[in-house]
């Protein structure tokens, strides 16, 4: 799927909101309190774009659509 | 019966029985429901009738006649298009797509298919109009045999090696040795791929196919064959768990990552191995002086 498609793009961040700093832009930005909100919420919009989530490294997550 | 009957009938019979068993030998690599197993007997017996028909013109000093060979090449070349289109239609509904490539391998196959049975026609009603029925159906089952052993392909097997390895898993990103293919966002996906996933690497044997397993057709088509025969834990709107190929752009080597329902080793490697070159992903950069000595 993956391998043919040139439209991937960005749907929505999500991010603890201590990390605020780190993101900003057009796409819907999602703050949690903590980590398991961090985690529930990016697999249920996964799930619900049929998107994927990504973990950037440094505590931001985002949802791609392949 | 009316005149050259026997030869007719002969040569028709003969060539659509080698096409008919061409279609069970291959039921793995195209699935045919009985739909399609009608459609391309059927387009079998029309491609024999036309290769059976060749001598009786000729022989009538019907010389015009020869030009329905062009009409039969015509109807063939729709095979193609007809077979590409209901694939084409149903690569939406696959969890793994085949890829146009396999695709496109797939539909000249059945052109040539046909081709096939009407060269078998032409030959046997040839050899029977010279000797007898015998050795007209002996010469027409020869004659369709050796040209089937030659429309064969390679498998993998023969271009490249296959080994199976553990993943490797550094932070969120999963991969094999030094080639990173996956970052999952999830830790309960992580979970999945560290305890149910296999890496596969396909080492190929020299540049020729090198080449060849760098043409992402060639890739899709491994990934597909290889998620059906072994079975795959995939759903839609579950990409995390998508298989994928990637290259290891310093030696050529595929990596594959794969969540299998048949974790067993032994068949993986196998499975791959019997899996076929696409006609239209062979590249043999060795064949030419240049690329022979920039391999050296």
């Amino acid at each position: 799927m993956e391998q043919f498609s040139n439209n991937n793009s960005i749907l929505a961040v999500i991010v603890q909101k201590e990390n605020k700093a780190k993101v900003a832009g057009g796409v819907p930005i999602f703050y949690t309190e903590d980590e398991r909100e961090l985690e529930e919420i990016s697999m249920l919009l996964a799930r619900l774009t049929l998107g994927m989530v990504h973990d950037l490294g440094n505590g931001v997550k985002i949802i791609m659509k392949h | 019966m009316f005149k050259h009957g026997e030869l007719l009938v002969v040569s028709i019979l003969v060539g659509s029985i080698a096409r008919a068993l061409i279609l069970r030998i291959d039921y793995r690599q195209f699935p045919s429901y009985p739909h399609s197993y009608l459609i391309h007997l059927t387009l079998g017996a029309i491609a024999s009738t036309l290769g059976a028909l060749f001598i009786p013109a000729l022989l009538a000093k019907e010389y015009i006649a020869v030009t329905f060979l062009t009409i039969g090449a015509q109807q063939f070349r729709d095979v193609r298009s007809l077979e590409r289109d209901s694939l084409n239609s149903i690569e939406k509904t696959e969890l793994i797509p085949r890829g146009t490539a396999y695709i496109e391998g797939i539909a000249k196959l059945f052109e040539a298919r046909n081709y096939l049975a009407l060269l078998t026609a032409l030959i046997t009603s040839l050899i029977y109009y010279y000797s007898d029925l015998l050795w007209a159906v002996i010469g027409g089952v020869v004659f369709a045999y050796t040209l089937h052993y030659f429309m064969q392909g390679i498998t993998i097997a023969e271009i490249a090696e296959v080994k199976i390895v553990p993943l490797n898993i550094k932070g969120m990103n999963i991969g094999i040795e030094q080639t990173i293919i996956l970052n999952v966002g999830e830790k309960s996906a992580l979970k999945k791929w560290q305890e149910e996933g296999i890496g596969i690497k396909i080492v190929p044997k020299d540049e020729n196919a090198r080449a060849t397993l760098a043409n992402l057709g060639q890739r899709q088509a491994i990934i597909h064959d290889l998620s059906i025969l072994m079975g795959i834990k995939l759903d839609q709107g579950m990409q995390q768990f998508t298989p994928l190929a990637r290259l290891d752009l310093d030696n050529g080597t595929l990596n594959l990552i794969i969540i299998p329902q048949e974790p067993d080793p032994v068949f993986i490697q196998k499975a791959i191995k019997q899996i076929p070159v696409l006609e239209s992903s062979q590249r043999k950069p060795l064949k030419s002086k240049y690329g022979q000595k920039a391999a050296d």
